[in-house]
């Protein structure tokens, strides 16, 4: 007998045609992805442009309407909206038409020219906090520039004003404030993207798996095929390896597609070891289709199915690292996502776009996968095999 | 019923009236230019061949589709103008009723009749006598996703009837429902027609049929009679006959009267064969026949299921191209299948109660018993989808419990759902049933090029499974149960909603393989097929309360009369003599 | 025409059964408690503690190449702060293998001619920071807060720089800058989200799939009667799902609740309208479950977590995606949260958020209507 035998041959074909047949499963499968990598990839951005900010500016003297017409100038600020009272600026930042507000005092250009301290009241959206943090920093690098333009003169273009980059991203304000060097290694100009596109590109694959898996045991329960199966000679290894194949292909190619689009679609430069991420790849799959089975096996239904891969899912991919690092978690939850294949293959992923991550790194982080593949397959197995009870 | 008398002039006028009526979908017309009148106080059964456009006619009656040409007026309103009043005047119960599973049965209940606005005291009669009239009383509480498939019916058919309809329409209300059951729905509805209710029952079972009081015929989406069903029967006079106990063996014997030219149609009852002739054929072919295997050709009436076939230009041929290809069957022993005191628990609840019977090789042995007698559990034990409590169950001589691969090898299965794959087209449900038991290369191949040309599956082979016609989606999922020639088949109520024609073409390739040595093991409703068993064992209860021929279960039901009853009324007889029974020790208690 | 009436007109009591059928599946089916009232919580629970945008305790090093006083005083202060959790090094190339691996998140180099710099009087860069650009957001803090600590360290030095511009920045609304404070309105939108959308788009598929729809299409029940029995136990459910994260939110996780209840139920009712009509559409338009879930996830889940102004400024979204949001009713649905939470009744706001909230509900269950007939064949 050849191997695989026939019967494992018959039921993998059985698997890739039940979710490929179909043109609309089909489509499901690839136009979804593909439209939410470039919306969201666009979308999700922590880089900050188009705001609006409110200027009360009760300064007469020259110092005041140099700052405002800075601020004007900045390529950051879409436009600028002038308030005459405190009130007024209340307002403003009630109904959300700004992020921030500047409030220049009446004494801002006689402190100045005193060689005195001026202070400018800088009020910011607490609703919007995170966004607001970072306009924070770019005010602050603004008026950076202004002190020190103030002690030396400008030549030429001010370079410390944020510039439009080459291709067409922010150069944040390198804060090269009073006395401090700083780099960013890895992604020098802090380019969002380039940390949003190889990490989504996880997620989907991570969903597209989880749902393709979780609903394949579920739909031939609850169509009866399941039955037709179980009477055959297929054990209930055979079985759950067998559900392995069409989500292992469907998720390696699409993680293949995703990596093309981030090299090639958005440029996000790719430095480590492909072959090294193409076997973190097939890991995580395992990985994930061990826990979508597990899924499948429990739910009776395809609605359960899809359910629990969403109360699955959505909770696994805010551990993951991807919104915010795990590290800025509390320490049970880090533990939780030690637990989570997502957590492990973003810093593999991520590693290995940006950082030319070394083998022993991603061996550090690919040998977590493999446990939780061994352990979630078990499980399904297990399962299924008590279907048979 | 509380519904008043219905005069004695309003039993005969028109309570639908169907005039030129078409109805197409696409290109294709599912009816054609169809007239046709249902009367109050009536039982109209509508018969036909799947695809003959019953579902649609019964959805057009309903209000729910409107008529491409012609009209349909329900007691007087158009249906497609005047559409609201409709559902107010009619009771409609669709093939899969609309019992929502994770209701009990009064929240079933309330809600159909809250949707037709019944006031509170209302409610509380309408329940009472609804339920007494079902016999759903105790269960009340009980989900109705946990009901068995007969009392899901009559739960349907209790919402149907919530607001007393003036007219009724029931979708195959028959389907899956086991004889005591089926008395229960008689019952229910000659009580309402003798109110007055118009009453259609679509149904592919003729029996059925027969117990109606006009029938309407329909053919690829036309009416080919319209009448009592003994008119349709009077023109089949002097052409039916009995072939009582032929030899060597009534499967060849019918196999071979089948190919006879003179002979429509045949079936076999029990240790007799029937056989049917066409219009104007001379008895003296079947005469010379039955004299060459050691009988006569006995006269008898003829049923309204002669009719149908012989309307529909008579039954398939007695020949299974698909045994006739098929190699003799080996078997070791002489036991097929074996089961010693197989018991199954659910918890509190036992399924099944030490059951034990053998089956020969080369025998059709039949399972039967009320909805939730336990038949199915012991057919799941025996086919390895449920592990037993207790007991063992052996298939070819190999224990399920410890040889479960090798043993489920040795068997066929075939599902009443037809349990196919949906998303994969005919020719790749194939491929899979083969390359599941096995079969690989040029065996693989050949095995089926040859299901798709016993079957006449090429038309179908790139549709999916879900837009076959019924018959061959039965076709289809027997050609995948017997790909890899197992010694041993099982049968889960294989024909049920399947029509007449269909269900003859089944029988004769079962029979074609029996004759080869295959083991059958089959579950039913529906006893006409019952008479094909070589032994019935009857379940009830959990126990199986008779295990016999199906002629001799009929002779121990007969108590002495001259005339054998049918196996429907045997099967009824068998289960109230354990009522009874069990009554008994009760009754005397109390005394 | 009194007749015509019963077959037609809205009967409340027919959509009260309708109602009362449906709470009780939702009741019974654990997959929809799971959903509905499992998930909000550990949504809440994961958007208190897990994702959060504070940056404390971020793992860097401080180089130390020079043994010097000011070099040491200047590491003291970075190991003080409360931002960041200091691990010392003494070669920069020990820590470049740690940043790689991304144990830390940046580090601090602190020169060997440090004391000659800050002696200098000349502006120059006096340390270097280096920080892990895979993660922007976080590089961006280490960057900032890194200067934070410089500038404090300075200006608690004897010889003052000199006086220039500063910024006094104070955040309104919620002035310790929590995160959690604006995640979690924004967390409940998604969960109502869920609720509304997912839920409804599966619930009538299943009808579709289980034949129900056509036992109940043959009774006097009439469409607006049947929609409407679906939609107000789930209209219901999101209420209560809202009242009960809103009291989680005020209790558990200390979120300020400065605008008044009747502002936030109205604003939920408000809410409910388009999310269920886009449950509704997407039932009628894919009646399986399975097409039915994604297009769920797909137009109604991913948008209110992306593309909502939740987690990301919609401001800052490339043109064609920003006039995109407008079509969410997410977006108007944050926004109103936060503000009802943080900042309170600011009516001219809420008014103008409910107002598109229901003009977009009113485009979808117009779309609905059209799409749905009582009969089979249409």
């Amino acid at each position: 007998m050849s191997w695989p035998s026939p019967r494992i041959r018959a039921q993998i074909v059985k698997e890739l045609l039940s979710v490929w047949r179909d043109p609309k499963s089909r489509f499901l499968l690839i136009g979804p992805p593909i439209f939410q990598l470039l919306i969201f990839s666009f979308a999700a951005t922590l880089e900050l442009r188009n705001v609006a900010v409110g200027v009360c500016n009760r300064d007469n003297g020259r110092w005041g309407h140099e700052l405002v017409s800075r601020l004007g100038a900045a390529a950051f600020v879409r436009h600028l909206r002038p308030a005459h009272s405190a009130a007024e600026i209340r307002d403003m930042l009630d109904r959300r038409l700004v992020l921030a507000a500047i409030d220049i005092p009446e004494t801002f250009s006689r402190d100045l020219v005193a060689l005195r301290p001026a202070s400018v009241q800088v009020i910011l959206d607490g609703r919007r906090a995170n966004s607001a943090q970072i306009l924070l920093g770019y005010l602050n690098a603004l008026v950076g520039g202004l002190n020190a333009d103030r002690t030396s003169p400008p030549a030429g273009n001010d370079s410390r004003l944020p510039l439009e980059g080459a291709g067409g991203e922010w150069l944040p304000p390198a804060a090269d404030r009073d006395g401090l060097a700083v780099r960013h290694w890895f992604n020098p100009n802090l380019i969002y993207r380039w940390f949003i596109v190889p990490s989504l590109g996880g997620v989907l694959v991570m969903f597209a798996t989880l749902l393709v898996t979780a609903l394949s045991i579920a739909r031939e329960r609850e169509l009866g095929t399941f039955d037709q199966l179980l009477v055959s000679p297929c054990t209930p290894t055979e079985i759950v390896l067998t559900k392995l194949v069409p989500a292992l292909l469907i998720g390696t190619v699409m993680g293949l597609v995703m990596a093309a689009a981030g090299v090639f679609g958005f440029g996000v430069p790719f430095t480590g070891s492909f072959p090294l991420l193409f076997c973190s790849l097939l890991l995580f799959i395992v990985s994930i289709v061990g826990i979508g089975l597990m899924i499948s096996s429990i739910c009776s239904t395809q609605q359960q199915a899809i359910l629990g891969t969403f109360a699955m899912g959505v909770p696994a991919v805010l551990m993951s690292g991807f919104a915010t690092p795990v590290e800025n978690m509390p320490q049970l939850l880090q533990g939780i996502a030690q637990i989570i294949p997502l957590t492990h293959y973003l810093i593999i992923l991520q590693g290995s776009f940006l950082k030319a991550l070394p083998a022993s790194e991603i061996l550090a982080h690919a040998w977590p996968m493999a446990a939780i593949a061994a352990v979630t397959l078990s499980a399904a197995t297990v399962f299924v095999r008590s279907k048979l009870q | 019923m509380s519904v008043t008398a219905a005069s004695p002039e309003a039993a005969h006028t028109a309570a639908i009236e169907i005039i030129g009526l078409t109805k197409r979908f696409g290109a294709v017309d599912a009816l054609r230019d169809l007239t046709a009148r249902i009367e109050a106080g009536r039982l109209t059964g509508l018969v036909g061949p799947d695809g003959a456009g019953k579902t649609t006619l019964m959805r057009l009656m309903a209000g729910l589709m409107r008529p491409s040409a012609g009209t349909i007026r329900v007691l007087g309103h158009d249906t497609a103008r005047d559409a609201g009043r409709i559902p107010a005047l009619t009771g409609y119960m669709p093939q899969r009723f609309g019992l929502y599973e994770d209701l009990t049965v009064i929240e079933n209940l309330r809600l159909y009749a809250r949707l037709r606005a019944l006031g509170r005291t209302e409610l509380t009669a309408g329940f009472d006598r609804l339920l007494t009239f079902t016999r759903l009383g105790p269960f009340t509480a009980r989900l109705a996703g946990r009901l068995s498939g007969g009392m899901k019916q009559k739960l349907g058919l209790a919402c149907a009837l919530m607001a007393e309809p003036r007219v009724l329409l029931l979708d195959e209300p028959g389907v899956g429902v086991d004889p005591v059951s089926r008395q229960d729905l008689w019952r229910m509805v000659n009580a309402l027609t003798a109110d007055g209710v118009a009453v259609v029952w679509a149904t592919a079972y003729l029996d059925e049929a027969e117990r109606c009081d006009t029938v309407i015929l329909l053919n690829a989406g036309q009416v080919q009679f319209s009448g009592p069903p003994d008119e349709l029967t009077a023109t089949l006079a002097d052409r039916s006959f009995r072939l009582p106990q032929p030899r060597p063996d009534r499967r060849l014997v019918l196999s071979r009267a089948l190919d006879l030219p003179s002979v429509c149609d045949g079936v076999i009852q029990g240790e007799a064969v029937r056989v049917v002739l066409r219009q104007g054929a001379d008895r003296q072919e079947i005469d010379t026949f039955a004299e060459s295997v050691g009988t006569a050709a006995v006269p008898v009436p003829p049923r309204f299921e002669d009719g149908f076939v012989d309307l529909l230009g008579g039954g398939p041929g007695g020949t299974s191209v698909l045994a006739e290809r098929m190699a003799p069957v080996s078997l070791a022993g002489e036991l097929a299948v074996e089961c010693r005191a197989l018991t199954r628990r659910f918890g509190e609840f036992t399924a099944t109660d030490r059951v034990s019977f053998q089956v020969a090789k080369g025998e059709i042995f039949g399972l039967l018993g009320p909805n939730g007698a336990g038949k199915s559990t012991t057919f799941k034990m025996l086919c390895g989808l449920l592990k037993p409590t207790a007991g063992e169950a052996l298939v070819t001589g190999l224990n399920l419990r410890t040889a479960a691969s090798a043993a489920k090898s040795r068997l066929g299965y075939m599902a009443q759902k037809f349990s196919l794959y949906g998303l994969l087209s005919v020719r790749q449900n194939l491929e899979f049933s083969a390359g599941v038991y096995g079969l690989d290369g040029a065996a693989k191949h050949t095995r089926i090029e040859e299901m798709i040309e016993i079957f006449h599956l090429q038309a179908y082979l790139k549709s999916s499974p879900d837009e076959l016609p019924l018959g061959y989606r039965q076709r289809l999922a027997l050609a995948c149960a017997v790909m890899h020639e197992p010694p041993v088949l099982f049968l889960d109520e294989p024909t049920s909603g399947v029509d007449p024609i269909t269900r003859r073409e089944f029988w004769t390739h079962i029979n074609g393989m029996v004759r080869k040595g295959v083991t059958v093991l089959v579950t039913t409703h529906f006893m006409d097929e019952a008479e094909y068993c070589d032994r019935v064992a009857l379940m009830y209860r959990a126990r199986v309360i008779a295990l016999d021929a199906p002629d001799a279960l009929k002779r121990e039901a007969s108590a002495g009369d001259s005339e054998l009853p049918t196996m429907e009324n045997t099967f009824i007889h068998l289960i109230e003599a354990i009522d009874a029974a069990d009554n008994a020790p009760a009754a005397q208690e109390v005394a | 025409m009194k007749l015509r009436l019963i077959g037609y007109g809205p009967n409340v009591g027919r959509v009260a059964a309708l109602a009362w059928k449906e709470s009780l599946q939702i009741v019974r089916d654990p997959s929809v408690i799971l959903v509905a009232f499992v998930l909000p919580v550990v949504l809440l629970l994961l958007f208190a503690y897990a994702v959060s945008l504070d940056i404390k305790q971020v793992r860097i090093s401080v180089v130390a190449e020079s043994d010097g006083v000011e070099a040491q005083s200047l590491a003291a202060a970075f190991a003080a702060t409360r931002y960041f959790a200091v691990s010392p090094a003494r070669d920069r190339r020990e820590v470049a293998g740690e940043l790689v691996a991304g144990r830390i998140r940046g580090f601090v180099v602190i020169p060997q001619d440090f004391e000659q710099r800050v002696a200098a009087s000349t502006p120059g860069p006096l340390v270097q920071v280096v920080t892990d650009g895979t993660q922007p957001n976080t590089a961006n803090f280490v960057a900032s807060y890194a200067g934070g600590v410089l500038a404090g360290w300075q200006d608690s030095r004897p010889s003052p720089r000199t006086a220039g511009v500063s910024l006094v920045p104070r955040f309104w609304f919620n002035p310790e800058i929590e995160s959690r404070r604006f995640l979690i309105p924004g967390a409940i939108a998604v969960v109502m989200t869920i609720i509304g959308t997912l839920l409804t788009a599966l619930v009538v598929a299943r009808e579709w799939e289980r034949g129900t729809m056509e036992a109940i299409l043959s009774t006097p029940a009439s469409v607006g009667e049947i929609i409407a029995g679906k939609l107000l136990p789930y209209f219901v459910l999101g209420l209560g799902a809202t009242a009960f994260s809103t009291i989680l939110a005020v209790t558990v996780f200390g979120v300020p609740l400065r605008g008044s209840w009747l502002s936030l139920t109205a604003l939920s009712a408000a809410f409910l309208f388009p999310a269920l009509a886009q449950g509704l559409l997407i039932s009628t338009l894919a009646r399986n479950q399975f097409i039915a879930s994604q297009l769920a996830l797909f137009s109604g889940f991913l948008p209110a977590f992306l593309l909502s102004g939740f987690l990301f400024e919609i401001d800052s979204m490339p043109a064609p995606i920003r006039a995109l949001t407008y079509l969410i009713p997410a977006r108007y649905f944050v926004s109103s949260l936060q503000t009802i939470f943080l900042a309170g009744d600011v009516w001219t706001l809420l008014l103008r958020n409910a107002a598109a909230m229901i003009v977009v509900g009113l485009v979808l269950f117009v779309l609905v209507r059209l799409k749905t007939h009582k009969r089979l064949d249409a």
